[in-house]
């Protein structure tokens, strides 16, 4: 089981910034470990967001994405006592989704 | 006519632009880079790895920590952090955050401390000293370091860390005070604190536990002083020995009246 997201979403004037830390050890596939075998590949490929149940945000992310990763991004139309939902699914099938109030 | 123009007008932004750029200095731009990651310090995931298994029960006694001494009393977590590494009569002897916590794990929990401080940093139950470090250190953020130097263990441990600070050894033949005694001293791009007296806020000794970016590490002070050790081209003193100890005596109570601000960032 993954480890839980951090999530903050501040509402300001109509729209809503939203941060995002994820915790994942985005392995990109082309590290070898101390024997010399590679590394597989272990990374976050989808990423999703809803405003109240609605799809406001899809992403595909690749293995150049770092480790723990941060997104942010604003919301048009949230305003505080909102429900921010965000979902990622890696390359080997794991799924997380956690969810905030907008602030 | 018109693309002179604006040719011109491209020519001018150009050289408006380039004196601006050429008068920040390298660490300023790392200053702004830190600022950046700031927001998104992944710190965060350990200080709530951290509070999770303070409150969990675990362990061969399926007990929690939460009647950990950390020096404030049973279960007084807010502030410990500022006032370590300090004499406990318990154990009768001098001992940092992370040792401490070792000892709670072995008394509460009944995990084999013995064992913990010999795993590497970051694997099995020393990622979790590592994890709890962090949020105890989180308690703490913002309040200033105001070490004890009441009994006289904690007097001897503050002159045998300063010794430790001034030795030089090894292939190199360094001491901490070789990068850390003097103004403007930098390892690449990296200024590098002076820890012979209060570096100020939030520098040196007030900013570990923390993560770094580079490698996706948490980082400890125990890993961060063992590591100098390995940079000297020393074998490292191992996890919760009596000279890391003594060395973090030295620089906590350097440190007084500094504020904390870990769990911070690093490049």
């Amino acid at each position: 089981m993954a480890d839980p997201m951090r999530i903050r979403a501040q509402a300001s004037g109509d729209k809503a910034t939203v941060r995002v830390l994820m915790s994942h050890e985005m392995e990109s596939g082309q590290r070898k470990d101390a024997a010399g075998k590679t590394v597989p590949a272990w990374f976050i490929q989808e990423v999703t967001a809803n405003l109240n149940g609605k799809q406001v945000l899809s992403a595909e992310w690749g293995p150049a994405v770092s480790k723990n990763p941060f997104l942010q991004f604003t919301v048009k139309g949230a305003k505080a006592g909102d429900k921010i939902a965000v979902t990622w699914k890696d390359n080997k099938g794991d799924t997380r989704t956690d969810e905030a109030t907008v602030s | 006519m018109k693309t002179a123009s604006t040719l011109s007008i491209a020519a001018v932004l150009a050289l408006s632009v380039a004196p601006v750029m050429a008068q920040k200095t390298a660490s300023q731009g790392i200053d702004e880079y830190r600022a950046m990651l700031q927001d998104g310090n992944p710190a965060d995931l350990f200080e709530a790895k951290g509070e999770d298994l303070w409150k969990k029960a675990r362990g061969p006694k399926n007990a929690s920590l939460e009647k950990c001494d950390l020096g404030k009393g049973p279960g007084v977590v807010k502030g410990a952090f500022v006032e370590l590494p300090r004499y406990f009569a318990d154990t009768q002897r001098m001992q940092d955050l992370e040792s401490r916590l070792v000892t709670c794990m072995e008394t509460l929990q009944g995990f084999n401390a013995a064992e913990i401080s010999k795993t590497a940093f970051g694997r099995g139950e020393m990622a979790n000293v590592t994890a709890l470090a962090t949020w105890i250190a989180a308690e703490s953020k913002g309040q200033r370091f105001n070490l004890s130097q009441a009994h006289t263990q904690e007097k001897t441990f503050y002159e045998v860390g300063k010794r430790l600070f001034f030795q030089r050894g090894g292939p190199h033949d360094f001491s901490c005070a070789s990068c850390h005694g003097e103004e403007g001293k930098r390892i690449r791009l990296q200024d590098l604190p002076i820890l012979t007296k209060n570096p100020g806020d939030g520098v040196g000794f007030a900013a570990w536990p923390a993560y770094r970016v580079s490698n996706g590490q948490m980082w400890s002070m125990q890993l961060r002083l063992n590591d100098c050790y390995r940079q000297q081209r020393f074998p490292y003193p191992g996890f919760g020995s009596d000279a890391t100890i003594a060395l973090a005596t030295y620089l906590g109570v350097n440190a007084k009246g500094a504020a904390s601000v870990a769990p911070a960032i690093k490049r």
